[in-house]
This record gives structure tokens, sequence and C-alpha cells, in this order.
């Protein structure tokens, strides 16, 4: 009324300017990810795997492609795991799916590509990805969605570290 | 004496406009600065949901339930699981209840936020009180990425439940959340409520008497807006709403001042309902396991729930198939962007940004 | 009356324009010498210029962005302080578009019209006892006519770019700002009488001799003045003309790179300058607190023209705009008035206590706060009489109970 809710206001942001802000400095300052973040990266444990194309029947796009062979001992021998990351929405209904805890999601960002071609990803790299260790880089953890041993610490693979622990 | 020639002229507030909220198209028929003609266009931001929905298993539909309005995508999850409940007849645990709730009043505060700051936004206030709501917004998708990994696109509920249960961080966050969100309220508050211009852009503008809006079949804060208490979660009690002691804020003249007046005592409701939630939450398993495949018998049902923008529904029919025969989606903002006519004609152009500002449309929904 | 210490350098321009035409005369004609000297004086507004329209560009997005709880450019530069400089870079460098419609000459003229007024406002402004550039003795006419002539180059953009919404626009600004012209005139008269002079140098100088700045006896006056300056600057909450969520950019929709960033540092030059005036007119130009003398006079000018510019971000920062048919009653019916009352009081007052009889202590105090209490009763008693009765919001929304 005759201004005094207009100077409310104004009161309002005069006290803003000397408040910190709540922004973060995007590079400098590392964006603080949770656990359970659905990241780029897709995390494919070779030895799980059965080849039953569970997470396959699980997309809706259908971004996973399993190609497979009779193996030994009656197991199925997985000749070809293809994720098409172009085209996937990244809603881990793959990773719900999956019987067996094989399949996980990463927690990696940024991973933008030139080409087309970069973001699929095929079986090899997925294999190389897992043994080499290359998953035990801190931003390529396997996210701990719907897997709540990834929560509380509880480890089915040893070899890969806890959420925030450097790595080796 | 000649008399002074004038000529109305079409204005095209268009498809790429900083305000109207995504991709909707207005043209606008002036006559100086006086609206005499609207006409909407929609369509630019079809993506053929319903069709594509018909080639998928229901579980695989929530994911598109989350892109139509992105902005309140637990509420759009909720609409559909309970459509297929009601059509499979599968039971949902009591701490997945309890979730649920949780989320869809969770995601009705950020919505909120949302609606309301863009609305001012619209007026000219440069967006400072939408980035002050954009503060508290941040902490709820903060506890959406907590439990289902995602901010926006959440694909949280399932048939049956919810995905996964909560993290041990997320009870201790919510209630810190729910402690200081009041303060904040009383800070928009501050800000708008009494604010000079804010009334003068607001008041009478985008008028929306109880009697057009119902038969426009407008719901949610616009109907409220209007003086008509109508809430689904009140009136055809959803899940376990009917255990939740809240208030139905109601305006008086169906004015822009009104909706979002609504829209932010709302949210305190919403605060209300998640101090129960949390309070009664029980512990117990949080999803009942289907087939990845579920073959609903034949039949038809209507899931509805009070979303943000509206009554949001889904009509499923099914034939039997792991794939829906047909999924209609009752869009709120399609609906409510019908009275938009009505409530535009014979004011200003500026009053007709404000008005479509005051219905809080999401382009994802409206055109699907 | 602020002297300046001695030994303190650019204390008073005179100093270097005196010793410059005691070095060339009798070396060059006449003219070459008031040549040199208003060489010299452009020299100085531009030092004073040129960092400025960067410097208020910066200040601005900073301070919005922390009332916005963020930070603003903080990446060009310390502190993004070459942010301006680099948005200036990058708009050297667009593809100056034309539209094909358009009217070519009136298009490409209007950013000059827009920007030269700007500029020339800066003439009379006094920024220290003798550092005006010059001293005209019609100074406040001078600034007022100058400051009309921004109407014609916003007419002028809106016209030419056969837009619609720029046509909007240019309408709509031209409305407004020739609606606002008259209570800014009214509201200056009331200083005019009070100093009885229009030369913008002796206005402060009486303010220093009576010992009151004029703002204390006429609040009402600086009130209408700066809310009339403000639509004239087109700055929020009056920035219809530009109003982006409507009209997407108004008369400048059409307007990219170079011609752009004229129209856009015009807004800050032209907002600079009323900031200056207002300095000058109601807050003592030059003059300082006595006790703080040791500070150069020009340095308080630049401090007050500062603060007020603030106090202009502040309220961008704040408030939304209001509608054109808002603007125009609120000119109209409620400044006007005003402002022909606060006219009619001064010009009583005058009467009653002529220039240079009021001593400073009681009777100086009893005017001011006469005057504070009549700005105070005629302002709420004619916006009480304009809306009927006071609104109460609390009052219009209510609940409805149900457990």
């Amino acid at each position: 009324m005759y201004g005094l809710g207009i100077a409310k206001g104004m009161l309002l942001t005069l006290k803003h300017i000397f408040r910190a802000p709540t922004t973060e400095q995007y590079p400098e300052e590392a964006l603080r990810l949770f656990p359970r973040f659905r990241g780029f990266d897709f995390a494919w444990d070779i030895e799980r795997c059965t080849g039953c194309a569970s997470c396959a029947k699980a997309c809706p796009h259908g971004v996973i492609v399993i190609e497979t062979r009779p193996g030994h001992y009656g197991k199925y021998e997985v000749v070809r795991f293809d994720i098409n990351r172009a085209n996937c929405m990244f809603c881990a209904l793959c990773v719900e799916a999956c019987p067996y805890e094989a399949l996980h999601m990463g927690s990696a960002r940024e991973c933008a590509s030139y080409a087309y071609d970069g973001l699929w990803i095929d079986r090899d790299q997925l294999v190389n990805q897992w043994y080499n260790e290359q998953i035990r880089v801190k931003e390529r953890m396997p996210s701990s969605l719907v897997r709540p041993q990834f929560d509380a610490g509880r480890r089915s693979f040893p070899h890969i570290p806890k959420v925030g622990e450097a790595s080796g | 004496m000649t008399t002074i020639q004038s000529q109305p002229y079409i204005v095209n507030v268009g498809p790429q406009h900083p305000s109207t909220h995504g991709v909707f198209r207005m043209r606008v028929t002036l006559d100086g600065e006086r609206v005499i003609d609207v006409e909407p266009v929609m369509g630019y931001l079809h993506r053929s949901v319903e069709k594509l929905a018909e080639e998928r298993t229901y579980t695989q539909c929530i994911t598109f339930t989350d892109r139509m309005d992105y902005l309140s995508a637990m509420s759009c999850n909720f609409a559909l699981v309970l459509a297929a409940e009601k059509l499979s007849g599968v039971p949902v645990p009591e701490r997945a209840h309890y979730l649920r709730v949780i989320f869809a009043e969770l995601q009705r505060i950020a919505s909120h936020c949302m609606g309301a700051g863009q609305q001012i936004t619209d007026a000219g206030a440069w967006q400072t009180p939408l980035l002050y709501m954009f503060r508290e917004r941040e902490k709820i998708l903060d506890l959406f990425e907590m439990t289902c990994g995602e901010r926006l696109t959440c694909n949280y509920m399932r048939i049956g439940g919810v995905s996964t249960d909560v993290p041990e961080e997320f009870l201790p966050a919510l209630r810190t959340f729910v402690a200081e969100m009041p303060h904040h309220i009383d800070e928009y508050e501050e800000l708008l409520v009494d604010n000079e211009i804010v009334l003068a852009r607001f008041k009478g503008i985008g008028m929306l008497p109880p009697d057009v809006a119902i038969n426009c079949a407008v719901t949610g804060p616009n109907l409220r807006g209007s003086g008509v208490n109508w809430d689904i979660r009140k009136v055809d009690p959803y899940g376990i709403y009917d255990r939740f002691q809240f208030d139905v804020p109601l305006g008086e003249q169906g004015d822009c001042y009104d909706r979002m007046m609504v829209r932010l005592k709302e949210m305190r409701q919403s605060v209300r309902i998640l101090e129960q939630a949390m309070r009664d939450l029980p512990t117990g398993e949080v999803k009942t396991p289907i087939p990845l495949a579920l073959r609903p018998p034949v039949g038809e049902a209507y899931g509805h729930v009070e979303g943000p923008r509206g009554e949001l529904g889904f009509y499923l029919v099914s034939d039997g198939s792991p794939a829906p025969y047909r999924f209609k989606v009752r869009a709120p903002s399609f609906i409510n962007l019908t009275a938009l006519r009505g409530m535009v004609l014979g004011g200003t152009l500026a009053d007709a940004i404000v008005t479509t500002g005051s219905i809080d449309i999401v382009m994802g929904e409206v055109d699907r | 009356m602020p002297s300046c210490p001695p030994g303190l350098v650019l204390c008073d321009l005179s100093g270097v324009t005196g010793a410059l035409r005691a070095a060339l005369a009798g070396l060059v004609p006449e003219w070459a010498i008031l040549l040199a000297m208003a060489l010299v004086g452009v020299l100085a507004l531009m030092a004073f210029l040129l960092p400025s329209q960067l410097g208020t560009v910066w200040i601005e997005r900073r301070l919005i962005a922390r009332m916005q709880v963020r930070r603003g450019p903080n990446r060009a530069g310390p502190w993004g302080l070459l942010q301006p400089v680099a948005d200036a870079v990058k708009v050297l460098a667009k593809e100056a578009i034309t539209p094909a419609a358009a009217d070519r000459w009136v298009f490409w003229t209007a950013p000059i019209v827009a920007y030269v007024p700007a500029m020339l406002t800066y003439a009379v402004l006094p920024f220290g006892p003798n550092m005006t550039f010059v001293d005209l003795h019609i100074g406040v006419l001078y600034l007022i006519s100058v400051s009309s002539l921004s109407v014609i180059a916003v007419f002028m953009a809106g016209w030419s770019s056969s837009n619609k919404y720029s046509l909007l626009g240019a309408m709509r600004a031209v409305a407004q700002m020739i609606s606002y012209e008259i209570p800014m005139v009214l509201s200056v008269v009331g200083v005019l009488m009070l100093a009885g002079t229009m030369q913008t140098t002796q206005i402060v100088e009486r303010q220093i001799a009576s010992g009151v700045w004029y703002v204390l006896l006429q609040p009402l006056g600086c009130l209408i003045f700066f809310i009339a300056g403000l639509a004239e600057l087109n700055r929020t909450p009056t920035d219809i003309m530009e109003a982006e969520s409507e009209i997407v950019a108004g008369y400048h929709t059409e307007y990219s790179g170079m011609k752009f960033s004229l129209f856009y540092v015009a807004e800050y030059t032209h907002a600079l300058a009323f900031c200056g005036i207002i300095a000058t007119l109601f807050f003592g130009g030059w003059a300082s607190s006595p006790g703080l003398d040791l500070l150069p006079p020009w340095i308080w000018v630049l401090v007050k023209i500062y603060f007020f510019f603030l106090v202009m971000v502040w309220i961008r920062g704040t408030i939304p705009r209001l509608r054109i048919d808002q603007l125009m009653d609120f000119a109209w019916k409620f400044l006007i008035p005003l402002s022909l009352a606060n006219v009619l009081i001064t010009g009583v007052e005058v009467v009653l206590a002529p220039q240079g009889t009021l001593t400073l202590g009681l009777p100086m105090a009893l005017i001011v706060i006469l005057n504070l209490v009549l700005g105070v009763i005629l302002l709420v008693g004619w916006a009480k009489l304009l809306s009927g009765s006071p609104r109460k919001p609390a009052a219009t929304w209510r609940w409805q109970m149900e457990h």
C-alpha cells in the first residue's frame, strides 16, 4: 500500500546482495553427484552375463543389441553386446531387469563425442573397461541404483572401490 | 472532418518467444493494444507419445510419462501406474504408498516453484523471484537424484510400488528441507503478495468465472483460483490421500493474482502433507514383483491424479497383450488452454502474455 | 565553500586550462586556443565516460546477479571486469543485418540519434567549481530539451524496422516518454524557484551557500523527478518499450551488432547523465559534508552519480513492470497534479521566505520538516483519493477448511 509493498520487496533483495550466492563455479568446483546418479557409462561384468537379453527386452527403444552363440559347458557366449548411447534415455530399466546384476550404469558425464560412432559402445570396450579397471576411475563408478549392496558398502565386486574412494 | 481510420493487425506471438513457455504460438489480432481475437496454434512439440506407447510394455511407457510433463515427472508416473494397477490388479505395499505420496508432494512444490516463478517473470520481474524459487527447487531435485538417479526424468514409480527404496541420507535431508521450506515460502510472499505493481498487473486480469471454468473442464489451481472447491485428492482420493489432513486453498475472483496465490498456498499444504507422511512412514517392501512383460486382463481403466497443473489422467485399454491397445492421456495443460481465448479477449497484449503465464502450461503435455 | 587543498592534483581543472591558455597566448590565433580548451574538456569527459559506460554494464550485471543469489560474469578478466570489453569485441565482429523491408537510411541513423543526445547532456553538468564543459546560463533548459531528443530516436528505430513488434514498442515509447516529460520538468521548476537561476553551477553554489541541499526542501519534487526519470530512461519498472517478455525487444528487435550496442550504451549513458542531473539539482553537486574536504570535488560528484545508479539497478532487480495504460494513468493522474501542487507550495514558500533570508538552524529545520510533512500528506492523500480505498490483498482470497 502506497509503496510499502515495493519497499518490503526491495529490502529482501538488498538482504540477498550480502548473502553468498548459491551457484557453483562449474569447472573449478566439482559437481556433487549422488551415488545413484544414472550417468553416461555402462559397466558390464562379462563373467556374470549369461546372454539372457533381459536388458535388451526391457529397453524401451531397443538400444542394446545382443548376439550370442553356444559356448562351453552349456553356457552362452556373448558375441555382441552393443549399447547405442545416442538413443539411450538412461532410464535404467535394463539395470533393473538384469537378474544376475551384470549390468550397471556408471557415473560418467561430459562424454560428448565428435562423431556418432563415438556414442556406440561395444562389447570389447565394455570388457576392457571392466578388466583394465578403468571402471575404477572416480567418475566411472557404477551407479548404485537398484543395487542396495552398493549403498551399504557391501561389495559383491571387491575390486571396485567404494564411491568416493580414490582410484588405485 | 475526416474520421481517423484504424485497422486491426495480427501479431504472431510466435513459437520462439521469451515467454511462451515452450513452443506455443498465438496469433493475436490487435486493435491498438486491445486484443480482439486469439488463435492458439499448438503441435510444435508433438512426438506421438500415444502411438509409440502402443508398442511398448506398461513399464516402458512410464519413461514416456516423464517426458510429457517434464516439470512434474513424478506425478505423471504416479497417474500411469495407478491406471495400470487398476487394470491389472497388482497390489502395492504400504511403504510404497507413503513413498509415492512423499514424492508426489515434493514434485508439486518443485513444479509450483517453477509455475509461480515464471508467471511473475512474464510480468517483467527479471527472474528475481524465479531464481529464489529455483534455489528450493534445486534442493528437491537433489532429493530426487539421491533416490532415483535423475533430477527431471525420474522414472521412479513402478506398477506395484516404486522402483527402489530411499537411501539412508534421504530422510534427514527431507527433514531439513521440510523444516526450512515454510521460511522460504514466507520470503516469496514478502516479495509478491503486497507488491503494488504485482497487484496492478495481476488483479482483475484474465478473469475466469467459475461456471466457464467448469464448462471448459479446467482443473487444478486454475479452477481453484476461480473459487471452485475441486481437488482430486479430496474428491476421489487415490492411494492413501484420505489419511492425510490438508486444506485446499481457493481463490475468490479467478484472476491471475488468485491463481498465483493458490499455487503459493498449495506449497505450504504440500509441506504439511510431507510432515505427516514422514512421521507415519512404515518399513517394509517397496515393490511387488511383476513380470517383465505384464499382461493385464482385457478391459479398460482410467487413473487420475491431482497434478500440479490439474487433473492428469491416463485412460488405458488393454487387449491382453503386454502393450496397451489404447493409451490416452488427459493432459491438463491442453484442456486448460482451451479456456485461454475467453480469458484474454478484451485485454491488452501485455495482459494476454501474463494470462498465458498464469495458466502454467507445459508444452510437452499439450502436444504430447 | 569547499576550496581545494593546495597540492591536490586535478582538483580544479581551471588550473590546467589557465596554464594552457597562458602557454599558447600569442603563439596561435584565438580560435585555436578555444579549440584547445574544448579538447581538454572533451578529454576529461571521455576519461569519465568511456570507463563508465563499460563499468555500468558490469555493475548492473554483477549487482543484479548478487540479488538473484548467483554470481555475475566472472570469467573475462579479474572479477569479470573485461566482460563489457568482450561484449564490445563480439558486437563489432557481427554481421550488420538490415531487414529487407526496412527504411534503410532511417534504420541506420536511429542509433546515432539515440547516442548523441545522451552524450550532449554531459556538457552542462558541473563536476567541480570550474569543471563544467560549458557553463550555459540556461543550463537546465538545455538539459531538458536535449534529453527529449531521444524520443525521436526511439520512434525512428521502431518505424523503420517494419516489424510489428518494433512498431508496438515505438508507439508505447513515444506515449510514455512524452507523458513523463511533464512531471519531470514541473518538478525541476521548484528547484529553479528556490535557486533563482538556470545555470547549473549557480544552482550548486546556491545550495552550498544556503547550507542545505534542495532535496530536503523539495522531497516531493525529488521523488517525482526520480520516478519520471526512470520512465524517461526506459528502466524497469517502466521498461515497456523493450519489454522483453512481451514484444521481444521492442523498438530494437531488428537491431543487432554495433547498432544494437549503440542503443544499449546510450541507455546507460543517459542513465548516468540523469543521475548527474539529480546530484546537481537536488543533492548539492560537488558539495561534501563539512569536514570531509580532503577529496577533490569531482570525486563527490562521482560518488553521488554511482549511488543513484545503484539505486536504479536495485529497483530493476526487484519489481516487475507496469502496463502501458497503467503507466499513462500514473503520469497524468498522479504525478502531474502532484508536481503542480509542489510548484504551488514552493512558490508560496519563496514569497514568504525569500532567498538568503533563512539562516541555518531552527527556521531552516522547520521549513524542512514542513516540506516533508506536506510531501507525505500530498502523496498519501492524492493516492487515497484516486484509488478510493486502500487495497487489502490479504482479504481477497479465502480458505476452505476441510479436515
